[in-house]
């Protein structure tokens, strides 16, 4: 196998374009290097070390703890593993309500505004794209007046005779609310008894605080335009011959959007699927500008409690170990959610319909 | 297969060649293990300029720390620069990991333990000219490990402001100023209307740890060498606040809708705060109309007590030049210098030659520098940021929290960092 390749190789008029791509791509792969694989393999090894952000971290006086910045976060029993259950525990919210939420937002609006009948399209694609094309920053600053306990969003719901929660320095967990309002104020021992990362099972079930469902409903506004772009483009992609034939075969519009588009949107999905999770895990910019991850913790996030930890802690080792668990969290996420959307034969169940044996089919 | 692993190799070569490279960057230097050499002598090539980092309350800050070091650059002949930072923090972090720190900066109580244990820091306290007219407490603020470490470069307590008008109004008159917690729950009653609330003040630590104080408590001991979280003390004063909360008399800024406690005493949300003097900056730019004294915070039952909050010029153990540094602190802290900076953005002195003069220019201020008799400072041991952030978090919900459980939790925590 190995002797032609090699001689195809050297005999080949092609041999010196080897050499030429090589000598192309090389300007690239030294930034990437540069920039990206050493930057990363460097926090990689600080994680695994007791630098201490003095000089080099490859410096004699740096040595090699083990998984010790590791095993303080998922076992240490002390207050780093329990930020960092926190922060995980409130992030796993705001993914597991943004990711949907935002896909199903800007899948419909790329259904609505993709329709032939609707009038001035342009103008309502531009007004659901712009909140992406803000900055986060300044949408924050934005978001913190909207909500604040005076703000508009309260004013808004005074007005209906609702009397709104003071957003962002509400700390209690959505989910504790509701069953608050049920009088259930207190968890089962068996929640309450037990923990997961420091924190217990019943902690773990609060759901979102209100500060974060500020920050959920931020996420959704500003990112369903973005999403809502790749799904037009994957909709005018669409031939319109496939929906005809479902048309003519009797299909209603619900079935056709769910049997017909849906299943060939399939690739976009998954894009915005993707970009949707890592996006959600690595939520920071608004933590650093909006609330640092107050009140409470309950905004805290895993990205935001790295740059703590390294910056003004100095535990970087911890702060390298938090953002390579994330890694993680992230591919595991990814890996999952492609092995749901794999294509697959279809069932048995489904096909039992077009698989008639040929007689009772016959004449009709 | 061949050509598979050809490829390999050259990646994994080109791989380790960049890092190599890198590696040899990082640490150029060379003699980076020594720099921290507290008994030895100071470094001093003269040839470098000062850089000097501050974290900026506003315009007439930056205008006045760079008016004094201007004058001294001029009298010393070394060149010296004065820059704005935006993330202190970071912007630090990022100078010691590179090993080209600014060469002085401000320094905050929480941040010192971190950097004087990696080596980042010149202790040089005891080389000070006037180490002895700074007010102990301070000095044991920005002790670490037993070495006295940086000069503290002023200093805030917390006490009870008081909005005249309102108080007036409510019919109360100067006798009526509390001196005991009885007395502060009284008049916070008093002052309690439908629009306003008597007392409000951040829920957090920094605010409520003064009626820790007050019943005679504090987080650590004086050494930081010992935490004393859920002691009696400790439990009794936070119980009086959740009691002044629960009363209503008493609210979180940010539950009647303001930022810290001094814009609900700005906006007249409240008629009393608990704020450092860092509020009539606040007062003036933001709320010139509103009219307030300034009054000791009552004494609770083990007397008075609060809280003092200051930060320190740090000095960079990697700075080429420590000696003119040393000489540019010396300078920065001296008795004039502190005097003119508190006239140009009103921090108090952290020099006690300083307090007479400091009086005689704000009479109205005096009850902020006597607290320095009494006040407490904060932890200041290594990860002690984070448990004051996580007891923060805590005390959000004070309210319906149980003090003991609270404070249990906090010492735990804290007996992790000193063990």
């Amino acid at each position: 196998m190995s002797t032609p390749v090699r001689t195809s190789r050297r005999s080949s008029i092609r041999g010196g374009e080897t050499a030429s791509g090589w000598l192309f791509t090389a300007p690239m792969i030294v930034l990437l290097g540069m920039f990206l694989v050493v930057p990363v393999l460097m926090a990689l090894w600080v994680s695994f070390s007791d630098w201490n952000g003095r000089g080099s971290p490859f410096s004699s006086t740096v040595s090699f703890v083990g998984v010790d910045n590791y095993s303080a976060l998922l076992g240490g029993g002390g207050l780093a593993e329990q930020d960092f259950g926190t922060a995980l525990r409130n992030n796993a919210w705001y993914v597991l309500l943004v990711v949907p939420i935002q896909t199903m937002l800007s899948l419909f609006l790329a259904v609505l505004v993709n329709r032939q009948i609707l009038r001035g399209r342009g103008f309502f694609r531009t007004a659901f794209y712009f909140p992406s094309v803000t900055s986060s920053v300044a949408i924050t600053v934005l978001w913190l007046f909207l909500f604040s306990s005076t703000g508009a969003v309260n004013k808004l719901l005074a007005f209906i005779g609702i009397n709104g929660p003071n957003w962002f320095n509400d700390p209690s967990g959505v989910l504790h609310n509701i069953l608050g309002v049920f009088g259930v104020e207190n968890g089962p021992a068996a929640l309450t008894g037990n923990s997961f990362l420091g924190i217990s099972f019943w902690e773990w079930l609060a759901g979102p605080s209100v500060a974060m469902s500020a920050f959920i409903l931020m996420a959704v506004f500003t990112t369903s335009g973005t999403f809502m772009l790749l799904f037009i483009a994957a909709l005018q992609n669409l031939s319109g011959d496939v929906v005809e034939a479902a048309v003519m075969d009797g299909a209603n519009g619900w079935q056709r959007f769910w049997r017909v588009t849906l299943p060939q949107l399939r690739p976009t999905l998954f894009t915005v699927l993707t970009l949707g999770l890592i996006g959600a895990w690595q939520v920071f910019d608004q933590i650093y500008t909006g609330t640092q991850g107050g009140p409470g913790k309950t905004t805290l996030t895993p990205a935001y409690l790295s740059y703590q930890s390294a910056f003004t802690n100095q535990a970087w080792g911890q702060g390298a170990a938090i953002a390579f668990i994330l890694f993680v969290i992230i591919v595991v996420f990814t890996l999952f959610q492609r092995w749901v959307l794999a294509e697959r034969k279809v069932s048995a169940r489904r096909m039992r319909p077009y698989l008639q044996s040929p007689t009772s089919g016959g004449f009709k | 297969m061949q050509r598979r692993n050809s490829r390999w190799l050259i990646g994994a070569g080109l791989f380790t060649v960049g890092a190599l490279t890198l590696t040899a960057c990082g640490s150029g230097s060379g003699f980076s293990d020594n720099a921290a050499n507290t008994d030895g002598e100071l470094t001093s090539d003269s040839s470098q300029g000062l850089n000097i980092l501050i974290g900026s309350s506003g315009d007439a800050e930056t205008a006045s720390v760079n008016a004094a070091v201007a004058a001294w650059s001029k009298t010393s002949g070394t060149d010296a620069k004065v820059s704005v930072a935006s993330d202190l923090n970071q912007q630090l972090a990022q100078g010691f990991a590179a090993q080209k720190p600014a060469d002085v900066f401000y320094l905050s109580t929480d941040a010192l333990a971190g950097y004087a244990s990696n080596g980042s820091l010149l202790a040089y306290g005891n080389d000070l000219a006037n180490k002895d007219d700074f007010y102990p407490s301070l000095v044991s603020s920005f002790t670490y490990d037993g070495d006295f470490y940086c000069a503290p470069k002023d200093f805030s307590t917390l006490q009870l402001i008081i909005n005249t008008d309102l108080w007036a109004q409510a019919g109360l008159t100067d006798a009526d100023i509390p001196t005991t917690w009885d007395g502060l729950a009284t008049v916070s009653k008093t002052l309690t209307t439908g629009t306003q609330v008597g007392l409000a003040v951040g829920g957090e630590y920094a605010r409520l740890g003064a009626f820790m104080a007050e019943a005679g408590g504090s987080l650590m001991n004086a050494d930081g060498t010992e935490a004393t979280a859920n002691s009696a003390e400790n439990v009794a004063g936070l119980e009086y606040a959740q009691t002044l909360l629960n009363d209503g008399v008493m609210s979180y800024a940010s539950d009647i809708g303001a930022g810290w406690g001094g814009e609900a005493f700005g906006k007249q949300l409240s008629a009393m705060t608990i704020e450092g003097n860092w509020i009539t900056g606040a007062m003036q730019n933001d709320f010139p109309d509103v009219k307030y004294t300034v009054a000791e915070l009552p004494a609770g039952p083990e007397g008075k007590g609060t809280l003092q909050f200051t930060n320190c010029w740090g000095i960079a153990a990697d700075s080429p030049n420590q000696a003119a540094a040393l000489d540019l602190v010396e300078h920065l802290t001296s008795k004039d210098a502190q005097i003119t900076f508190s006239k140009e953005f009103g921090p108090m002195p952290s020099i006690m030659s300083a307090a007479e003069d400091w009086k005689s220019a704000n009479p109205t201020l005096v009850p902020f520098l006597n607290g320095a008799d009494y006040a407490k400072g904060v932890p200041n041991v290594q990860g002690s940021a984070d448990v004051v952030s996580d007891l923060n978090a805590q005390l959000e919900s004070l309210k319906t929290g149980d003090p003991q459980a609270i404070l249990d939790s906090v010492q735990k925590n804290l007996e992790a960092l000193v063990k």
